[in-house]
């Protein structure tokens, strides 16, 4: 309950311009305009998993029926292939839930306008 | 010592000694660095992953670097191609170009030999053409890519079933490391300005 609380919190709390830079970690394999390795990032949250037109997800991906809410990203940003077994996102995570929330919120208001 | 063939070393597994990988690289490469670098590789195909899940996920797992690496090689060779490099830069990002070959050359290798097939790089990369308009753009623009490597690379090695394959990133994520800290130098910047990266 109270880990639920914090959590809750932590999410709520994110900061954008943290976030912001936490994303280069990110951009291996994402940007936030354009598709690369990974799916662009812009428009990702309300976004179903799997969804970008023309991107080629994982099967696993495809099939998670994910919306990408704050709650679901922070759970996969958290540990993907535990969230999505199957992913071709291999990448332990992020396991801060402050990092998390900030990437979140700096997600929350990315716009494709950008790089 | 008994001198592994060709087809014996053509993974990361199969690399029979530290020194007959400092011999495949250096014939390669002729750059030190990258040759003792890549002597850590030595592998033992009995430790190959236990499982055929374990080997499905250490696929995917070198799919994504590999397809990681594509990307930077096409990304090397816009910016070589470019006409804004100077020398020595334009030798530099040439250099690290070829890292990038080596590094995919094995990972799909590699995947191979766990039975997987490797992905082939796009025919079209989008890349943010608009904005690179003078060396230093070029030069933030890899240095963005490397530090991403570096990153994906960390997010990776905790996550192979074979430890070998962890140590094989490693070793990869140390010379993409190199990679970020030059062209942070080169851009007028701290080339290390953390005692760890994230």
């Amino acid at each position: 309950m109270i880990e639920g609380a914090l959590l809750v919190a932590a999410l709520a709390a994110g900061d954008p311009t943290a976030g912001e830079a936490i994303y280069p970690r990110c951009q291996a394999c994402h940007a936030l305009a354009y598709d690369r390795v990974g799916p662009r990032h812009c428009g990702l949250l309300g976004r179903r998993a799997g969804s970008v037109p023309g991107f080629d997800y994982s099967p696993a991906m495809k099939r998670s029926k994910l919306v990408w809410n704050r709650e679901n990203l922070d759970r996969f940003l958290a540990d993907p292939p535990r969230l999505v077994p199957g992913t071709t996102m291999t990448y332990a995570g992020v396991p801060e839930a402050k990092e998390r929330a900030d990437l979140i919120a700096f997600l929350a208001q990315a716009s494709c306008g950008q790089p | 010592m008994q001198q592994p063939t060709e087809a014996f070393m053509s993974s990361f597994f199969s690399i029979a000694s530290p020194n007959a990988a400092r011999r495949l690289f250096l014939g390669r490469s002729g750059f030190m660095l990258s040759g003792a670098a890549v002597a850590l590789l030595a592998g033992r195909e009995a430790l190959a992953a236990k499982s055929k899940d374990a080997a499905a996920g250490d696929v995917r797992i070198l799919n994504t670097a590999l397809g990681a690496e594509l990307e930077a090689i096409a990304a090397y060779q816009l910016g070589a191609e470019s006409g804004l490099l100077q020398k020595p830069v334009l030798a530099l990002a040439v250099q690290f170009q070829g890292h990038h070959k080596e590094h995919a050359e094995l990972l799909a290798k590699t995947v191979r030999k766990l039975g997987g097939k490797p992905v082939a790089a796009k025919s079209k990369y989008d890349f943010p053409v608009e904005g690179l308009k003078a060396q230093a753009d070029v030069l933030r623009f890899a240095a963005q890519l490397e530090q991403g490597a570096v990153s994906a690379y960390l997010g990776a090695v905790p996550l192979f079933g074979n430890r070998d394959l962890s140590k094989a990133a490693a070793s990869i994520l140390g010379d993409e490391a190199m990679h970020w800290a030059v062209l942070r130098n080169a851009l007028g910047e701290n080339p290390v300005p953390v005692a760890f990266v994230a």
